[in-house]
């Protein structure tokens, strides 16, 4: 083992030896995000950097403490991206939050979330064990598909060592449109359009106004530019815009009220009252509200979804839904196969595991 | 695996795999274990409580066509095999097993080539080929809801009028079912753009081993807790019984067009592959064969493909018209400057299924140019493609047997196709280990054993390869979380520690001694 990788691994032996909690921590732009973290930090930077990246196989491999932005930079000079358009949430962001919070920005909808573009992951395990998941290849079905379990796991299953990343190429053309329509409308567009072999790549409404971006071919853009009509957004503000959705900077995320993340199915209609910003084609409702938690919870239940207290509010009944008995069982389960003493973020993702 | 005489079309029209149709001969690779007589009637015993008569098979003849899937190499006779039609039966039968420790493997259409799906001595076949009904199909929400035991093309012909259809298209997609891609990650020609199966399920139903409900994934674009529903993807029947799958669906492009271009090298037509990559250009299809498997497929399929190249590549843009024409400009010029030998460009759709019918066609050429065929599924980078084909073509030479290769070359997926003569014991031998040098050969090149196909019992060899002992003890981990009995599928996928030590002895000696008297040329 490399002497940086032995370090974290000694450190996880003797936690588990004295069950002394490790809270997983890097650049700490998550902390909001789940349950209240505990425990001892365990910080990943010591692993740095771009392990190898080959932009004709469309993969990266990088350690986890490397910070986001460096991949991105690094990506972009190649003219490709990370599909999933992670938010950073501030400057320190790293690879391996990126990949453990599972969070996806505007394109989710268009090109996949944070699991459908990793490949592989080495990954220390509970008794400081180097395992090592998936690989560097596109196509892979050897063995039981962990990596991708570990997209969005919240450090509950192991510390993070390197992730092998599928990168697509950057669309050539992109196009911003806006629309001035009420939420019950854009519903409907975006639900149509969706339909449609449309290069759509991100949609967000709010405040009665629809934005969409379209992304790819010049003449696909062009043409879904002429069909869907709409006021046309200069570049640089339609990047501005972009980024404060994509980085909860947008005025919308301003203040304290409780932040929630609903996501349901994209036609489900508008949800409770309540102030929001639709994002992913309908799929991903941002909610401020001051409703009790068993209430936005069973709006977003009976919507065929669930709702995730993303920021603030009361976060005593755990701000992730919680499972049904059978699946519970099983998180239960891997949980103690992978971290046998539940040293790693104990709490973090439901409370007792 | 092995597929012999007919056609695809008709192979794959049957209800299931026919093990005897296959071939009458002997199989050597695995001889099937004795069934416990008593066992069985006890089983069967209570089998009856649960399920009709016509649902439970056990006599010999009845059983014998389930004794295998599409890898025939491998053959057990199954115990029981039990074919329930509803939910309800299957719970029963899954809570029965559970306490009479009973193993269970489930079974879709058996077209599954690495034997994932191969019975169980001493354990219960579970068919789940009654449920076969599309449950409901939503334009507007993109989705379609079926039972597992739906093909895969039948999911697509109901979304046909909506505009839309369902975009992983493996080669079997006119038998296979829904519950076997889940199983296996399935992929297709179509995967580089758009995504494997797991890209392309929202949500799984299913059954724990102990017969509980379980819901994966669901019905928005994540659910709470960690992602199962990638795990059960690809878990080849090891985790849960899949009762019910939403997909989602995605709009027919407009317009496909296909290039067809010639190589007078292999290495240039990887080349050209990794250009068109580093051109940006994410091609809705790209494939290739080389010289043999064009050879091969050209009498059958008459796909106009240039027998003197040393390797065809097809290259298909999908879109609005302005789109395609602006990417097949684009792929035109990468291939030119790669030194493509000639390209030509479908100029309709008629044109375009022709060029595909030969890619389409490979295994069923296969089955008819040779006694059997053994297809593999190793998945390398790309890069390396030129460097896989050269060293295939010594194996060919050391193991006496002529093997064409067609590509998913987009994703470095190979599908080498080793023919053989399954009615010589020597003959399999060496295909076996064949096969086996090729998937050693892909690990080493930093790729892995299987793109498509799974492990079953195929593989479990080349997983001690390509898997350190904890990573392989940490898939037991994950087996042991979703069924604590170890009673769903066992035996696949994962090998013993004892299976890997005895394989490590073998490979030591495998270089210096398997079959030393072959002529070399
Ligand atoms: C000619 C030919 C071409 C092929 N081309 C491709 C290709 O292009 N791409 C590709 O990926 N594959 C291909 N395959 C392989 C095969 O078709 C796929 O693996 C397919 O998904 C298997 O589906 P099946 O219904 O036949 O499953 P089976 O073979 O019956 O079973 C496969 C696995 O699924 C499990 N299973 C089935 N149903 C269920 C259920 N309801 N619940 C839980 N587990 C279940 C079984 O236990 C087994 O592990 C090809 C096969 C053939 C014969």
């Amino acid at each position: 083992m490399e002497p940086a990788i032995a370090a974290l691994s000694e450190q996880i032996r003797s936690a588990a030896a004295s069950r002394t909690a490790l809270r997983i921590r890097a650049g700490g732009t998550k902390d909001f995000y789940g349950n209240a973290p505990l425990g001892m930090v365990l910080d990943p930077r010591p692993l740095q950097g771009i392990v190898a990246y080959e932009p004709t196989e469309l993969v990266v491999s990088v350690r986890a403490g490397t910070p986001l932005a460096e991949l991105e930079q690094e990506l972009a000079a190649k003219s490709q991206m990370l599909a999933f358009e992670p938010p950073h949430f501030g400057s320190d962001a790293t690879v391996g939050g990126c990949v453990a919070s599972g969070l996806a920005g505007p394109r989710r909808t268009a090109s996949g979330g944070v699991r459908d573009f990793v490949l592989g992951a080495r990954l220390l395990n509970g008794r400081g064990e180097s395992l090592s998941f998936g690989g560097t290849v596109m196509k892979n079905v050897a063995g039981y598909d962990v990596a991708r379990l570990l997209a969005g796991s919240l450090g509950i299953l192991g510390v993070l060592v390197e992730i092998s990343l599928k990168v697509l190429p950057m669309p050539v053309a992109q196009s911003t449109l806006r629309f001035e329509t009420s939420a019950a409308t854009a519903l409907r567009k975006l639900n149509e359009w969706g339909g449609r072999p449309l290069p759509l790549s991100a949609s967000a409404w709010s405040d009665s106004m629809l934005t969409v971006r379209l992304s790819g071919a010049t003449a696909a853009v062009r043409a879904a530019r002429d069909d869907l009509g709409g006021e046309l957004i200069d570049d640089e503000d339609a990047m501005e815009f972009w980024r404060s959705i994509r980085e909860q900077t947008h005025q919308f995320f301003a203040g304290d009220t409780a932040l929630w993340r609903m996501s349901v199915p994209s036609t489900a209609p508008m949800l409770t009252a309540g102030d929001q910003l639709i994002e992913w084609g309908g799929a991903q409702r941002w909610l401020r509200t001051l409703q009790p938690t068993q209430t936005v919870r069973e709006c977003a239940r009976r919507a065929g979804g669930h709702a995730t207290l993303f920021r603030g509010g009361d976060r005593s009944q755990g701000v992730f839904a919680p499972l049904p008995p059978a699946l519970a069982a099983i998180h239960e389960r891997l949980k103690t196969e992978f971290d046998p003493a539940g040293i790693f973020n104990p709490d973090r993702m439901f409370a007792g595991l | 695996m092995p597929f012999r005489g007919g056609s695809l079309q008709t192979d794959l029209n049957r209800q299931h795999y026919d093990c005897r149709m296959e071939s009458a001969r002997p199989s050597y690779s695995s001889r099937s274990l004795p069934i416990d007589r008593q066992l069985q009637l006890r089983v069967v015993g209570r089998l009856r409580d649960i399920l009709p008569q016509r649902a439970i098979l056990f006599r010999e003849e009845d059983t014998s066509p389930y004794e295998c899937d599409g890898l025939t190499l491998y053959r057990q006779q199954p115990m029981v095999v039990a074919i329930p039609e509803t939910i309800e039966q299957v719970a029963d039968v899954l809570k029965l097993c559970h306490a009479e420790h009973v193993p269970v493997v489930p079974r879709g259409a058996s077209t599954g080539l690495s034997g994932s799906a191969l019975p169980h001595a001493a354990g219960v076949l579970l068919s789940m080929a009654k449920f076969n009904r599309v449950l409901n199909v939503d334009g507007y929400a993109r989705t379609a809801t079926v039972q597992p035991g739906v093909r895969n093309l039948a999911i697509s012909e109901a979304a046909a009028p909506y505009g839309l259809y369902y975009a992983p298209d493996p080669s079997s997609q006119i038998a296979c079912t829904i519950g076997g891609n889940v199983a296996e990650n399935s992929g297709g020609v179509h995967c580089l753009k758009y995504g494997l199966t797991v890209h392309n399920v929202l949500r799984v139903r299913g059954l724990t081993m102990q017969g509980d409900p379980v819901e994966f994934g669901g019905g928005a674009q994540d659910a709470p807790g960690l992602d199962l529903l990638a795990v059960v993807i690809g878990s080849e029947g090891m985790l849960a019984v899949t009762t019910e799958v939403t997909v989602k669906l995605v709009p027919k492009p407009q317009l496909a067009r296909c290039i067809m271009a010639s190589f007078a090298d292999v290495a240039d037509a990887g080349q050209a592959v990794a250009s068109v990559i580093a051109a940006g250009i994410i091609p809705a299809g790209l494939e290739m064969l080389d010289q043999a498997a064009c050879r091969l497929v050209e009498p059958f399929a008459n796909a106009g493909y240039d027998l003197n190249a040393a390797a065809v590549l097809l290259c298909e843009s999908d879109g609005t018209p302005a789109e395609v024409e602006e990417e097949i400009a684009r792929m035109i010029e990468v291939l030119q400057s790669a030194r493509a030998t000639s390209i030509k460009v479908s100029s309709s759709e008629a044109d375009r299924l022709r060029f595909w019918a030969g890619r389409k066609n490979a295994f069923p050429a296969a089955g008819r140019a040779a006694p059997a065929y053994y297809c593999m599924d190793g998945t390398i980078p790309r890069k390396r493609l030129g460097e896989m084909l050269k060293a295939i073509q010594e194996m060919e030479c050391k193991y006496g047997l002529s093997c064409p290769n067609v590509f998913h070359a987009g994703d470095g997926n190979l599908h080498p196709l080793i023919l053989f003569d399954d009615a010589d014991p020597e003959s399999v031998a060496r295909a076996e280990a064949f096969g086996a040098e090729i998937l050693e050969h892909s690990v080493r090149m930093g790729g892995t054993v299987t793109g498509e196909h799974g492990v079953g019992v195929e593989k479990l060899d080349q997983m001690c390869s390509q898997f350190d002992r904890l990573t392989l003890d940490a898939f037991s981990g994950v087996k042991r979380a979703f069924d604590p009995a170890g009673l769903l599928n066992p035996g696949k996928v994962i090998p013993t520690l004892h299976r890997c030590a005895e394989y490590g002895r073998v490979r030591v000696h495998a270089n210096e001694v398997r079959f030393p008297d072959l002529p070399r040329f």
